[in-house]
């Protein structure tokens, strides 16, 4: 039986769903093309998203085609994530100021308009989910992504051509949508554009009140069936999810991480890219006129000084730091939060400069479980 | 009324680019003529006071014998010493003659090369001298030397970036030029500092802060040639303002045919 949560929307429908987020006073972040890739601007109308272009992923390299498929959603996941609105890449904290004998501290606020997360892929409301996990499941929840999240309208849009790199069936968090959204949208195959809406919150029933629908049949539900029975049968890469926790962790002398080490650049932009990576510096600055201001900014564990204690850095080679990030991810993450940072979305694979591919090293360590013995793993040697 | 701390700037093998920076900084400069003394500083003004300085900053590097006494001598003079710009932490443009024949050159240039007297290489001053602190670039980023002074009046650690360029990019929301694009880009080797302005606009890394503070350029290497840059255009993208930096020498020495 069809659900009585699930109706239909045409191309339009798409247009006044955006209207609507709009009136409700959302900020409505969506997909456009901008320089050659697919990001996250804010939109105002359905004509501003990517209607017939692709992208073509592979370790590396990322590339936009154009088709004329009419296929609003067309595209797997550009280099942002809504991670950079939940989590931005510097936020200023504080300021202080000397007054005499006295310092007055200034809060200094988040008052952004809410966003909707337009266009959101499956994977990304995982990553949300993940990164709610560290940020706001804490002792003392950060403000800025509780309140950032909290406030966020997602709309999220299930997946019909994924790319090369995704790998979500592994990570159990795609090409559908379970979960975690307001809206789910699904592209099926119609003349004029033809969604398959599904409502997962009150505020999501209340935005979709606004827009001209028609209630789904079993044929919508077949068809939504058939884009995701396609997306999971186009998607390529494996990860073993499930074996990776205890296979890192017994294999931290592998001689893999000598092999990767000598292709890493220790750029970070693979943390960087990750939308669930959180690492953040705190910088203490002064002006000249004596103002203190502390700001966040986004950090990666690729970076010298961002394991520096006192009198030194603790991961001095590249093979202590890709081990340091891939055992986090995939293993050591299972220990501090009970699931896996990793949610498969494959931007690390694409926007890695040397086109490292986290699903092969893995693969290549499991083919060697065990090359070399577990020894301790802060002998000096490590570092 | 504490006395303002002295800060001396002096030019060796240079474009006075980076000094001509700190004058740029006009909405800053005020402020910082306010905070610290200016003893020396003959781009400025010719109003000399003698040392010794608290504070140094030197332009440029080390070119002749008589530049190599002369550093010296600032040394001595100095309380801190801060190299400023890719000449003074690298040997700047003018080490590539580091790749050459230098009397080549002179005889070349020069009617009577025979009254040049120059070094067969042009070397940061760091190799000279011991040096407090190092701020790169092509020009500086004239915010860091605001940056600098600042930190040292306040005593604490100034807030100057060692991770690499990519870093600058994603914070700064551009896309990848490399991997979007396929575009040559040292930024992966190179140090912050700059705020990624080549990429941008759409263009590559040309490495003028010099290495990050952890670098692979091999790596780097093998991937421009996969996106079809040639020995030789490897070898020149290494060898520009920071040629004479180790790890872009090694690279662009590995690629010249
Ligand atoms: S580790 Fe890579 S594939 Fe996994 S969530 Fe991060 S960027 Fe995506
Ligand atoms: S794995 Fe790739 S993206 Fe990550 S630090 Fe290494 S080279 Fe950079
Ligand atoms: S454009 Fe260059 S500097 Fe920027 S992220 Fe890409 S490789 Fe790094």
């Amino acid at each position: 039986m069809p659900s009585p949560d699930a109706v239909v929307i045409d191309a339009n429908g798409v247009d006044s769903l955006i209207t609507s987020l709009r009136a409700q006073g959302f900020r409505v972040m969506g997909p456009v093309v901008a320089n050659g890739a697919i990001v996250h601007r804010e939109i105002r109308a359905a004509k501003q998203l990517p209607v017939g272009w692709h992208d073509e992923q592979e370790p590396g390299s990322y590339r936009l085609s154009h088709g004329d498929d009419g296929e609003m959603f067309g595209w797997a996941v550009g280099p942002e994530s809504f991670k950079q609105s939940v989590f931005p890449s510097r936020s200023v904290l504080w300021r202080a100021r000397r007054d005499g004998q006295d310092l007055a501290v200034e809060a200094t606020g988040d008052d952004v308009a809410p966003e909707a997360f337009f266009g959101a892929r499956p994977c990304e409301v995982a990553a949300l989910k993940v990164l709610g996990g560290v940020l706001a499941g804490a002792a003392s929840p950060d403000p800025v992504f509780t309140r950032r999240r909290e406030t966020a309208f997602v709309v999220t849009v299930e997946c019909g051509r994924p790319a090369a790199t995704c790998f979500c069936t592994s990570m159990g968090s795609g090409p559908g949508a379970a979960a975690d959204f307001d809206l789910a949208l699904t592209e099926l195959a119609g003349p004029s554009g033809r969604f398959l809406v599904r409502v997962g919150s009150e505020r999501g029933a209340a935005v979709l009140a606004g827009v001209a629908s028609r209630p789904a049949t079993a044929e919508d539900h077949r068809a939504r069936d058939e884009v995701l029975g396609h997306a999971v049968a186009a998607i390529s890469r494996t990860l073993d999810a499930e074996a990776a926790p205890g296979l890192l962790a017994r294999n931290l002398e592998h001689p893999r991480w000598d092999d990767v080490a000598g292709r890493c650049l220790a750029c970070g932009n693979c943390t960087l890219v990750c939308p669930t990576c959180f690492c953040a510096a705190v910088e203490e600055t002064t002006d000249l006129a004596g103002t203190v201001e502390e700001t966040r900014r986004w950090d990666t564990c690729f970076d010298l000084a961002h394991s520096y204690l006192h009198g030194g850095s603790v991961r001095v080679s590249t093979r202590s730091r890709y081990r340091q990030w891939m055992t986090h991810k995939l293993s050591t993450w299972v220990d501090q939060f009970g699931n896996s940072g990793c949610v498969g979305c494959g931007r690390c694979i694409t926007w890695c400069p040397a086109g490292i591919d986290i699903t092969e090293e893995c693969a290549a360590i499991a083919a060697s479980d065990g090359a070399v013995k577990t020894s301790e793993p802060t002998a000096v040697r490590d570092r | 009324m504490t006395m303002r701390p002295t800060l001396a700037v002096w030019k060796f093998a240079s474009c006075d680019g980076c000094q001509l920076g700190i004058l740029d900084l006009e909405d800053e400069l005020l402020s910082l003529v306010g905070a610290v003394q200016i003893a020396s500083f003959t781009e400025m003004t010719s109003a000399v006071i003698d040392g010794p300085y608290d504070v140094s900053l030197v332009e440029g590097s080390i070119t002749t014998p008589d530049d190599a006494d002369r550093i010296l001598a600032v040394r001595e003079a100095s309380g801190l010493l801060v190299t400023i710009g890719a000449c003074a932490t690298a040997g700047g443009i003018q080490a590539l003659r580091n790749y050459a024949d230098v009397g080549e050159y002179t005889s070349t240039v020069y009617a009577h090369p025979e009254y040049i007297t120059t070094l067969a290489e042009s070397s940061p001053i760091s190799s000279y001298v011991k040096v407090d602190f190092e701020l790169r670039g092509c020009p500086i980023n004239r915010y860091q030397i605001v940056e600098v002074v600042t930190a040292l009046l306040a005593g604490r650690r100034p807030v100057i970036p060692g991770y690499s360029v990519c870093e600058e990019c994603k914070m700064a929301g551009n896309l990848c030029v490399l991997v979007a694009h396929g575009t040559a880009c040292l930024g992966p080797v190179t140090r912050a500092g700059c705020g990624a302005l080549c990429p941008a606009v759409n263009r590559g890394c040309y490495g003028c802060f010099g290495p990050a503070d952890t670098t692979n350029t091999a790596s780097l290497a093998r991937r421009l040639t996969e996106l079809g840059t040639s020995e030789r255009g490897i070898s020149r993208l290494f060898r520009t303002f920071n040629s004479a930096a180790t790890e872009f020498s090694k690279e662009s020495l590995e690629h010249d045919a």
